[in-house]
């Protein structure tokens, strides 16, 4: 198989501890693009690869206020200019019977935007990818498998070297990922 | 989640959260076999009758749509009968859900994720039946956009002071970002079910569901991210919800109605309630898949406990209002309370402290917290008594108000009755496919904590 059909290298490891200090090495190694599969959270292996910091939380600040300010504009808007009524002899402005709609609006577009958000950022949906190529990963992977990708477009790839680098890490197995 | 809680998971003379030897393959394999698995006699023929009822629901439905809400006992001066007594009851059995998903998660009590996943979808079915009632009760259920703020022809806007509004605003974001949150935990899951299906029509859904979730570690960490953050805008949200619920009451000057103390006596009666419900219905759940090794005697005991404590609160609330009314000095007020006690309706009222104040009291006893029958029957006891807590707030008061010649008496129609049991045939009919189609417990989350456990 020529280099350029293959996405990249991987490597199947017993359990989560293993599979840490396994990215642990290769992101030492230099080693830039690397992944690892689990399949629940393992925390350790964000430090492991040095994962920067989420940008989830932003996102969700961002539509948290977004979604406040646009309610309370909605409820300022119709309520004192666009058809301004009395109502039980309060002025037109009275917030504090804003204070519900407008929490529930911060509240639904925080988390309407936050689901969103780790949905872009994890750049799903995407029913194909490569790795599914693999047949132990497609068997074990989303229940009890732990995996180690490096991609062969990482500048220090080269196949029979990052083969033989992986086997060094005392995997199951190692196998090619096929575009 | 649990891995950033140092607490060892077994502590002494504490039952675990979760028993027997497992894998994460192992778990994966247990929780995935009642979806796998043949179907069961004893679920079709639960099917067959919650779909019954769900049948004699849409047959309500139709009836009232096209004769009105006349064919309901409602008149003034009650004006608002089952309808608003249903809706409260059922947006109080969701609030457990989001309680257990939400809340507990955010203070580390690891025994909740054998039991959220279940809890979250009931909240959602409690949350589409509680929302039947208001949309019907409008008479013209058709127009039920009217209460939304969009812009039309005749520049009419929602009342935003009223609320009801808040009431429409509330529910729809509760119910909006219940299913984002029960769906945001499905995905992992959802992943397995489509790597492990045999059947192409499961593997299929199970795969356009999934998103094409591989749980790379990237992925993994937005993730987190996300669910943690969920959790910390549902927890304001769940008690903001019943606090509007209860304003629906309190803002009024109805006597029995115009109390400082309902937003927190709804919200500890809504968990109260729910938590009555997740036992209703996970105590026959357990020996029926299986799950005894996830759902422990340690779980009961929690839940229990949670129930005795919310069931206290609720117990304050009913002595207060009773004081209030005395110490406040206000004839109507006093004459309500009297009038509970012996008026028209003191059966229904005695019924509810038995049922919510007296029968909860034998939780106090450990053999009564892990003995699952007694626990059904308190737990069915509760739901009752819940459901009696609303139909006392709301019918007493209405029938009694501040002018005896307005007076008069209030019983639900059999009409009433079906809508009501109907919107249990569509909970139960809900939670039967659920049961059946997606997994039950929180895969990945007990893979977690299965992992932890083998560690310490």
């Amino acid at each position: 198989m020529s280099s350029d059909q293959l996405y990249g290298l991987m490597a199947e490891f017993p359990n989560p501890e293993t599979l840490t200090e396994a990215a642990r090495r290769t992101h030492k190694a230099g080693y830039r693009l690397v992944d690892a599969f689990t399949p629940y959270p393992v925390e350790a292996l964000w430090e492991a690869l040095e994962h920067k910091r989420s940008w989830v939380p932003a996102v969700v600040l961002t539509g948290g206020i977004c979604g406040g300010l646009g309610g309370l504009t909605l409820q300022y808007w119709s309520s004192v200019i666009h058809y301004p009524m009395i109502v039980g002899g309060r002025p037109f402005g009275a917030w504090p019977g804003w204070v519900v709609v407008t929490f529930e609006c911060t509240i639904l577009l925080a988390a309407i935007s936050g689901l969103l958000g780790m949905i872009l950022l994890n750049k799903l949906p995407q029913p194909y990818h490569p790795v599914f190529n693999v047949e132990s990963f497609r068997k074990k992977a989303s229940s009890e498998g732990f995996f180690l990708l490096i991609e062969s477009a990482d500048e220090q790839f080269d196949h029979a070297g990052t083969k033989s680098f992986l086997q060094g890490l005392n995997p199951i197995e190692v196998s090619d990922v096929e575009e | 989640m649990a891995t950033m809680d140092p607490r060892p998971l077994i502590e002494p003379g504490v039952p675990p959260v979760i028993t027997g030897e497992h894998t994460p393959g192992s778990v994966t394999d247990d929780i995935t076999r009642p979806i796998f698995g043949t179907t069961k006699p004893w679920w079709l023929v639960g099917l067959a009758a919650s779909f019954a009822l769900l049948m004699l629901f849409l047959m309500a439905a139709a009836k009232l749509v096209t004769e009105g809400t006349g064919i309901w006992g409602l008149n003034i001066p009650v004006a608002w009968g089952f309808a608003i007594i249903n809706f409260v009851w059922w947006i109080g059995i969701g609030h457990a859900g989001t309680l257990i998903s939400a809340i507990l998660l955010l203070f580390r009590q690891d025994w909740r994720t054998s039991i959220n996943r279940f809890a979250e979808a009931m909240t959602l079915f409690a949350v589409a039946c509680a929302g039947m009632f208001p949309i019907l009760h409008l008479g013209r259920p058709w127009l039920f956009y009217w209460l939304m703020p969009y812009p039309n022809q005749m520049s009419l806007w929602p009342q935003f002071q009223s609320p009801l509004i808040w009431d429409v605003f509330a529910v729809s974001t509760y119910a909006t970002v219940s299913l984002l949150f029960w769906f945001t935990g499905l995905i992992p899951d959802l992943a397995s079910l489509r790597d492990r299906a045999k059947n192409i029509w499961i593997k299929r859904l199970a795969g356009i569901f999934s998103l094409g979730w591989r749980g790379s570690s990237k992925h993994w960490q937005n993730y987190e991210s996300l669910y943690l953050l969920l959790a910390g805008l549902s927890t304001p949200l769940v008690l903001s919800v019943h606090t509007v619920v209860s304003f629906d009451f309190a803002i009024s000057i109805v006597p029995g109605w115009h109390t400082t103390v309902f937003p927190p006596y709804f919200v500890a009666g809504a968990v109260f309630a729910g938590f009555a419900m997740v036992f209703t219905l996970m105590l026959p759940l357990r020996p029926l898949f299986g799950l005894h090794n996830f759902i422990t005697d340690r779980h009961l005991q929690a839940m229990a406990k949670v129930m005795l404590t919310t069931g206290l609160i609720v117990a304050y609330g009913y002595i207060v209002e009773i004081f209030v009314a005395w110490y406040s000095g206000n004839t109507y007020e006093w004459y309500m309370v009297k009038n509970r006690f012996f008026g028209p309706f003191a059966f229904q009222y005695m019924m509810l402290w038995v049922c919510n104040i007296v029968i909860p009291q034998f939780l106090w006893i450990k053999k009564v917290r892990t003995s699952p029958w007694i626990l059904w029957l308190i737990s069915m006891a509760i739901n009752v008594g819940m459901w009696l807590e609303r139909y006392i707030i709301v019918v007493v008061s209405l029938s009694r108000d501040f002018l005896p010649s307005s007076w008069d008496v209030y019983a639900g129609t059999r009409w009433d009755w079906a809508v009501y049991v109907g919107t249990i045939g569509l909970f139960m009919t809900l939670i039967f496919l659920f049961i059946r189609f997606l997994p039950v417990i929180s895969i990945f989350e007990v893979r977690h904590l299965a992992h932890e456990k083998s560690h310490h």
